[in-house]
């Protein structure tokens, strides 16, 4: 029982079903998407200062204490400049792409539980839904790279697509494994069952290759080929301004922070924790999370469009398939089992299987002849 | 049916995040494999070589200092160095030993910067480039010293160098060659064993001997291709051959030997520094030159191996005052003549990578 099913009977009382179920509905989007604008402002205050700290500089201290209104700063800095729609641009596809790849961020929250029943809507093909969901704004970057009539824009989009063959399956593969122990789609049933035993000591497998393919799915560093700045200008970005660039921008760190939330959620036990109410748990663990993607972009160079196909192909799809072939082994054939037992035996194949694949598999890519 | 596909004509530059400044490329694409490039030179061009025409022999050091911008001391050597033999100035030791402590810190200085610059092309974001800004700046805080500049030092004089080394100076020199040491094994702790790093750099963009040499290539870039040719020791200019110090070779000539040189080489200039420092002779920091020098009627041909290669002079004297011909011999323009050949078959993203380990600036390239 979710806390707004609680509310919708409580209202129920009072007023006809229908109204009491679209009042529910309306207080409980604006929640979330207050929820996921806040959750945006302070991973964009934290990635800058923290970019910062690593890169032995300040980052914006100047405007509030300790620099912690420059997101609103910049927000009406960005909200006053001029909107640029190039004169060759396709007008609809140029203006419509920033809502596309936007609006799928927001979803992604829609079932994400934040506490014990604070979930919008606990759906039964949750981790279904999230696969579908969050792949969708790579359609808006699409749409943003093919309509800016730009040369650079037009290969950004082009590699967003490969970039998603390339990581969507791998994604797809590990989350199977996390419903195959968990026995259930739904996240909240998934962040109840590992109140005992958190899913990365359980998978550690999975979870790294979880994670290594959200990198590529949110646009990080090390696979921040989309806006390679020092290849391809700005990417998709490149021909966009004022507010209709603040929305890519805003939708590019509600992806990252949906991703960390959602690697909280599957693999970190979401709002489980001793002490701590649940929702400071969850927003621990999801912060945890956005820091050592922080720290990723700190320090890795960029791979090459044809190594990020590679690594998705030759070595995440495989070490995927392998982890949902040993978690359904151990379901099917110790089901009752222990589960810290589980804990060393998926630790040590995961390390073999990863030593044994690392070897084997090269991804440098070479020339091309022409 | 089939799809009409055709041949994507990118024009990268003049303003684009990597090109040094203002370099232009127009880049044949197929999807994103580089077929054909084509270098467009010119937009940086400000007339050095004419300019100099118009003024004193000394008046002409300023001018040096804008070639390339990232190693203006070695500039100022060159040309220096062009002149002393056309006027037959002798340099006097202190002076020399000033200069060669300068050339080499100036080395340390643009290799940084070369390494910062490749690393932000790689696509690693700002961070060892402003590690790299900052021990560049200690140098820079040396050389502000000494001169009182930060970036265009005019330092050098001809027949010498134009004041002597401050009193603070010498010990701040010490505790920097101690500083630089440690950044220098950190760069190599952080960067050379990367496995990203490698996997965009080992192989990629390779310049054989063969062609390093038909295309005359120089400097950091030639020695990656596995020739030792260094002219510190292959003509040795100033005092060079008083040092004992390596030529750092590589020898597969990939990004990766361009970028390992580097670094090497900045250990070995630290070394130079040292011993120079240990010798340090006193007395005079300039020779007796006229305030206008006219040299006999002749020419010369002075060059030194400045940081990105064989940087070269050719001065013309009628007599006067002023020089009748400079011509200047850059080692960037030599080196990018290669590009087709290195980057054809490649992704665009190596093409930029290997743009960046040929390391250019472009000030020095239009002049």
């Amino acid at each position: 029982m979710t806390l707004l099913n609680q509310f919708i009977q409580w209202l129920d009382n009072y007023w006809p079903h229908w109204a009491s179920y679209l009042t529910a509905a309306i207080i409980g989007v604006l929640i979330v998407v207050i929820f996921v604008v806040l959750g945006i402002i302070v991973v964009i205050y934290l990635e800058r200062r923290l970019l910062g700290r690593f890169q032995v500089r300040l980052g914006p201290n100047r405007v509030g204490p300790e620099g912690i209104f420059q997101p609103f700063a910049d927000a009406v800095k960005v909200l006053t400049k001029e909107d640029i729609i190039p004169a060759a641009a396709d007008h609809w596809v140029h203006w419509l792409a920033p809502v596309v790849s936007f609006i799928p961020v927001i979803m992604v929250f829609a079932v994400v539980p934040v506490a014990s029943g604070a979930i919008f809507a606990d759906l039964n093909v949750g981790v279904l839904y999230l696969a579908a969901v969050s792949s969708l704004s790579v359609l808006g970057l699409f749409m943003a790279g093919w309509g800016s009539n730009n040369k650079y824009s037009l290969i950004a989009a082009l590699r967003s697509v490969s970039q998603m063959v390339g990581y969507e399956l791998p994604i797809v593969f590990s989350l199977l494994a996390v419903v195959a122990a968990a026995g259930s789609m739904s996240l909240n049933r998934i962040v109840e069952v590992q109140a005992a035993v958190p899913m990365f000591l359980l998978q550690p497998l999975g979870f790294i290759v979880y994670f290594i393919a959200s990198l590529a799915e949110i646009n990080r560093s090390p696979f921040d080929l989309l806006e390679a700045d020092s290849e391809i200008v700005a990417g998709v970005h490149t021909e966009y301004s004022g507010m209709k660039f603040a929305m890519f921008y805003l939708g590019e760190y509600g992806h990252a922070f949906g991703a960390s939330c959602i690697i909280a959620t599957l693999f970190l036990g979401g709002w489980q924790g001793p002490f701590l109410p649940g929702f400071l748990w969850f927003l621990i663990k999801a912060l945890i999370v956005f820091f050592i993607m922080i720290w990723i972009r700190a320090t890795m160079p960029r791979v090459r469009v044809d190594q990020l196909t590679a690594i998705g192909w030759k070595l995440l799809l495989p070490l995927a398939i392998l982890n949902l072939l040993i978690v359904a082994m151990e379901q099917i054939f110790w089901p009752g089992v222990f589960p810290w037992v589980l804990v060393g035996i998926n630790a040590l194949a995961g390390l073999a299987l990863v030593l044994l694949i690392g070897r084997t598999v090269t991804i440098r890519g070479g020339r091309v002849e022409v | 049916m089939s799809l009409r596909t055709q041949e994507l004509l990118l024009n990268v530059g003049p303003q684009h995040p990597s090109t040094h400044g203002v370099a232009r490329f127009r880049v044949w694409l197929d999807g994103e494999v580089v077929t054909n490039l084509e270098l467009v030179v010119g937009y940086l061009h400000r007339g050095i070589e004419k300019l100099a025409e118009t003024r004193t022999y000394t008046q002409v050091i300023p001018l040096t200092d804008r070639l390339d911008y990232l190693c203006s001391m070695s500039n100022n050597l060159a040309y220096c160095t062009a002149v002393e033999k056309l006027a037959g100035v002798k340099v006097p030791e202190r002076a020399e030993y000033i200069r060669v402590i300068m050339a080499e810190l100036q080395r340390i200085a643009s290799h940084l910067m070369s390494v910062g610059f490749l690393l932000n092309e790689l696509g690693a974001y700002y961070t060892p480039i402003i590690y790299c800004f900052r021990d560049r700046e200690k140098i820079v805080d040396l050389f502000e010293m000494v001169s009182g500049q930060r970036m265009m030092y005019t330092y050098l004089r001809i027949g010498g160098v134009s004041q002597d080394l401050p009193e603070e100076f010498i010990p701040a020199l010490k505790r920097l060659i101690v500083d630089l040491r440690k950044a220098i094994e950190e760069y190599e702790a952080l960067l050379s064993g990367n496995e990203i790093l490698i996997a965009r750099m080992k192989g990629v963009g390779v310049l054989s001997p063969e062609l390093a040499i038909n295309s005359s290539a120089s400097g950091p870039v030639l020695r990656a291709s596995g020739i030792k040719w260094d002219i510190r020791r292959a003509e040795p200019y100033s005092i060079y051959d008083r040092f004992k110090f390596e030529i750092p070779t590589a020898n597969n000539g990939d990004c990766y030997d361009r970028y390992w040189v580097r670094i090497e080489e900045m250990k070995q200039s630290l070394n130079i520094i040292e011993q120079a420092l240990k010798d340090l002779p006193a007395g005079e920091i300039c020779a007796k030159v006229p305030a206008l020098i006219r040299p006999p009627r002749g020419e010369a041909y002075g060059h030194i191996e400045a940081p990105r290669g064989d940087l070269g002079f050719y001065i013309v004297s009628d007599g006067s005052i002023a020089p009748y011909r400079v011509h200047i011999k850059p080692p960037t323009l030599i080196n990018l003549t290669t590009m087709k050949d290195l980057c054809v078959g490649w992704k665009l993203a190596d093409f930029i990578v290997i743009f960046g380990s040929i390391d250019v600036v472009l000030g020095e390239m239009d002049r």
